[in-house]
């Protein structure tokens, strides 16, 4: 499974991609993982509120399962237009 | 209904012009532009838009569809650019169709009220002193309530 961030959420963590081999149950789950992986992660993840995430590159939520999914998208709350 | 995303620069006039071009049964169009807007003080050396390929042009196309089931509309067109632009450079342009302008303005208005924040694109201000990417106002996620 793919691992993206993008704007700042990229920025704290340094690139812009992580491959995971063993998917973790939910989104939860995989952010828990992902912030004892080091501190710039844990920075990254520290306020949930702060964030959105994209499950195959639909908006969705942090209980969402991973079970099959391939790509997970973490990042700021968007501003287009 | 045509959905672009594209770092190189549009030609409003044209597109608009074009857009109206090839509507027959329809009374009324209605085109909307965003520009990048400089700093207060004139400090805005560019707008760097991020977006995330492939769920941004999935994410147009959904709230187009949404736009076109809601209302009597003819046709939509919604171009957004990505990349680094300079201040007064045009970011965006949506046009519509409709037989009359009732449908023709709303649908315009819910095509810019939700890409502003459900289309995955970022704003980071590139100005004098430092670069800050721009927050998500609260008044942008309340406007989508009134659909």
């Amino acid at each position: 499974m793919d691992v993206l961030y993008f704007a700042w959420v990229r920025e704290r963590i340094g690139h812009p991609k992580d491959r995971i081999e063993t998917a973790p149950g939910t989104v939860r789950e995989l952010v828990e993982d992902l912030r004892g992986r080091e501190e710039r992660y844990a920075a990254a993840f520290a306020d949930l509120s702060a964030l959105r995430v994209a499950v195959d590159q639909e908006l969705s939520d942090f209980d969402a399962p991973l079970d099959g999914v391939r790509e997970v998208a973490f990042f700021p709350p968007m501003t287009g237009g | 209904m045509d959905i672009r995303v594209q770092a190189e620069p549009f030609d409003f006039g044209a597109e608009a012009g074009a857009f109206a071009a090839r509507q027959n049964a329809m009374g009324a169009v209605v085109t909307f532009t965003g520009i990048v807007r400089d700093l207060p003080d004139g400090g805005l050396r560019a707008m760097e838009i991020e977006h995330y390929p492939g769920m941004t042009e999935k994410a147009i196309e959904a709230i187009a569809e949404e736009a076109a089931d809601r209302w009597n509309t003819g046709d939509l067109l919604v171009i957004h650019r990505y990349g680094p632009l300079a201040p007064g450079e045009m970011i965006m342009m949506v046009a519509t169709s409709a037989p009359h302008r009732s449908d023709a303005f709303q649908a315009a208005e819910f095509l810019m009220d939700f890409l502003k924040s459900r289309a995955p694109f970022w704003k980071k201000e590139m100005a004098q002193d430092g670069a800050d990417w721009v927050a998500a106002r609260d008044e942008d996620e309340d406007a989508l309530t009134r659909w």
